[in-house]
């Protein structure tokens, strides 16, 4: 979070109340367009079928009665579930992944070695000429990784982006605490991991949420190199399920008195299921941003 | 130390300089089962793509989105930084930072069903239209609407976030600059455009050029999700086209083409936008 000066300076005239009014109005609305898509969708995810239909599909507010029946039933097995399971293992095994070996080159960036200048612009040449999606296939299918989670996460393991994030990071700790630690016999993995971590938990932090965020997110990746569908994350269900409207299994069918949740309301809870993990990893890091975006913005 | 590196250069070179390898196939007529194999064609393939029609229609649908992005989406983060920044008080700066940066952390899958659930056919308009006894249709898969919602798409979700950098471009002007000119006697608004305006110009030109240099990438995966809803004639882009005409339809060696054409043109602009940017002073993406 950007840290700004704090109150009115003696120099500055106060505001008319019109002036006022008008900002603190734009800034409402503004937050209320932001805001109010979640609430419609949470809304509708938890109503009852006899509400959902009496309001043609949809609850515009709040439903008046409250039903949990449709998270019940997308957790009770089957797609979604599983689902779940993929998409939670393909981002902690590949942020973790992905941390590792970005954390590795940038900090070996960070200080002169032999090469480091070319190593360092073959990295961002990946920024300048970005492949397209023909060879990218091709190269996925040429080492065998076709229809596997591995696909998922090596070919988008590390983002040139954050490398020069943490390589910016890195550069600031000063090289004379590194000499010193290797005067007192410490190898280069130990520096890194007792002297140089240690001091880096914001950036590490930041580019760990947008890692996270990025796995989490992904669904063109599964498309494109998965053919079987029970392998699909979970965003690729939303993608099919939500998106073309198909009825979940386990949905209510029209017109049939079975007690199952409806449709809209099923859509709607894996919409949320979504979108929960990342608003509330989402406030926690907040703080970081600033310096996440703009050194990696600015410098290169 | 090269120890420490070395799974990330692998990385590099599996996964990025050796796929580039496989743009050989942009001279080929390829065959999956022959492999890299397949019989050489020259520049044909480059032929075959300048003769398809769908393919200017992918390019001018690429550049429309494009413009509109830079009417629309480019000064909105602008002025929500400006906004924010007259805003004295930092408990409400805050909760207003921390509301609209969320929807840049959002997919692009929840983004679309979101806008769906806002405008489709069975959405919260429809809906109040049809309480009103008004006319109803479904936004999201009417062709001539589609590009204005794809660029409202967009606002929805960055502008928050593309605030960050003109927000720290206006922490960064020294504060006396206003008090000197306050003690001279200028308003509010003589401040804004003497102070603030000369000291982001700088940072916007830059965002402005290296903009200039992507703009033939308007969002993939956002065009690819609604491009069924709305159909190709509207909303192919260049990497939809290669998509649905080379994975999908196996145009593989025509695709290839297509796409290095674009990897090329995209790179000599975006190498032409650093220059301009260092000609003014500016860092770039790179130095």
């Amino acid at each position: 979070m950007i840290e700004q000066r704090a109150g009115r300076p003696p120099w500055m005239e106060q505001a008319t109340l019109l002036e006022r009014a008008g900002k603190g109005i734009v800034l409402a609305l503004v937050s209320i367009v932001v805001i109010y898509p979640f609430i419609t969708v949470v809304a509708t995810s938890l109503a009852t079928e006899r509400e959902i239909t009496r309001n043609g599909g949809l609850i515009l507010f709040w439903p008046g009665e409250i039903s949990f029946n449709a998270y019940r039933t997308i957790f009770t097995g089957g797609v979604v579930t599983k689902a779940v399971m993929v998409s939670i293992g393909i981002t902690v095994v590949g942020t973790v992944l992905s941390l590792v070996t970005t954390t590795g080159l940038a900090y070996a960036l960070s200080r002169p070695i032999i090469f480091g200048k070319l190593i360092l612009g073959m990295s961002l040449m990946t920024l300048l000429f970005v492949p397209g999606i023909i060879p990218n296939y091709l190269a996925v299918k040429q080492v065998g990784l076709l229809n596997t989670y591995s696909a998922l996460v090596l070919p988008v393991m590390i983002n040139a982006f954050n490398l020069v994030v943490m390589r910016q990071f890195f550069m600031g700790i000063p090289q004379e605490l590194i000499d010193s630690a290797r005067m007192d016999g410490a190898g280069d993995f130990r520096i890194l991991t007792k002297i140089v971590l240690p001091l880096s938990g914001a950036v590490i932090a930041v580019v760990a949420l947008f890692y996270a965020v990025a796995y989490w997110n992904a669904f063109f990746n599964a498309l494109l190199y998965l053919n079987d569908n029970s392998m699909y994350p979970l965003q690729l269900i939303l993608r099919n399920y939500v998106l073309q409207r198909a009825p979940l299994p386990g949905a209510m069918v029209p017109g049939e008195e079975s007690g199952a949740p409806p449709a809209e309301a099923m859509h709607m809870a894996v919409l949320v299921v979504a979108l929960v993990p990342v608003m509330v990893v989402y406030p926690f890091l907040q703080r970081y941003f600033t310096r996440g975006v703009l050194t990696g913005a600015i410098k290169g | 130390m090269l120890a420490l590196a070395a799974p990330g250069i692998l990385y590099f070179l599996v996964f990025y300089y050796a796929p580039l390898l496989g743009y050989v196939i942009a001279f080929q007529d390829y065959q999956p089962f022959l492999g890299f194999e397949s019989p050489w064609v020259g520049l044909g393939n480059f032929r075959d793509m300048g003769r398809d029609i769908k393919f200017w229609q992918a390019v001018s649908n690429t550049i429309q989105i494009t413009v509109l992005q830079l009417v629309l989406y480019f000064p909105a983060p602008l002025a929500l930084a400006l906004l924010l920044n007259g805003i004295i008080s930092t408990r409400v700066r805050r909760f207003v930072q921390t509301v609209v940066y969320m929807p840049h952390f959002l997919s692009w899958v929840i983004v679309v069903a979101l806008f769906q659930q806002l405008f489709g056919g069975a959405g919260v308009m429809s809906h109040i239209l049809r309480d009103g006894g008004y006319q109803t249709f479904d936004v999201m898969s009417y062709p001539p609407f589609f590009k204005w919602l794809a660029v409202l798409q967009l606002v929805w979700k960055e502008t928050g976030w593309g605030t960050i950098i003109y927000l720290a471009a206006l922490l960064s002007i020294d504060s006396s600059l206003y008090e000197a000119a306050a003690a001279d006697g200028a308003d509010r608004w003589r401040r804004m455009w003497h102070v603030t305006i000369p000291g982001i110009v700088g940072v916007t030109i830059l965002l402005l050029i290296l903009r200039l240099g992507n703009i033939l990438s308007v969002g993939f995966e956002q065009i690819l999700l609604q491009r069924q809803a709305v159909g190709p004639d509207a909303a192919e882009i260049l990497d939809t086209y290669v998509y649905f005409n080379g994975v999908v339809g196996g145009q593989w060696g025509m695709t290839a083409a297509a796409g290095l054409v674009k990897g090329i043109v995209g790179t000599i602009l975006v190498v032409v936008a650093n220059k301009l940017a260092h000609r003014m002073g500016q860092d770039g993406v790179y130095r």
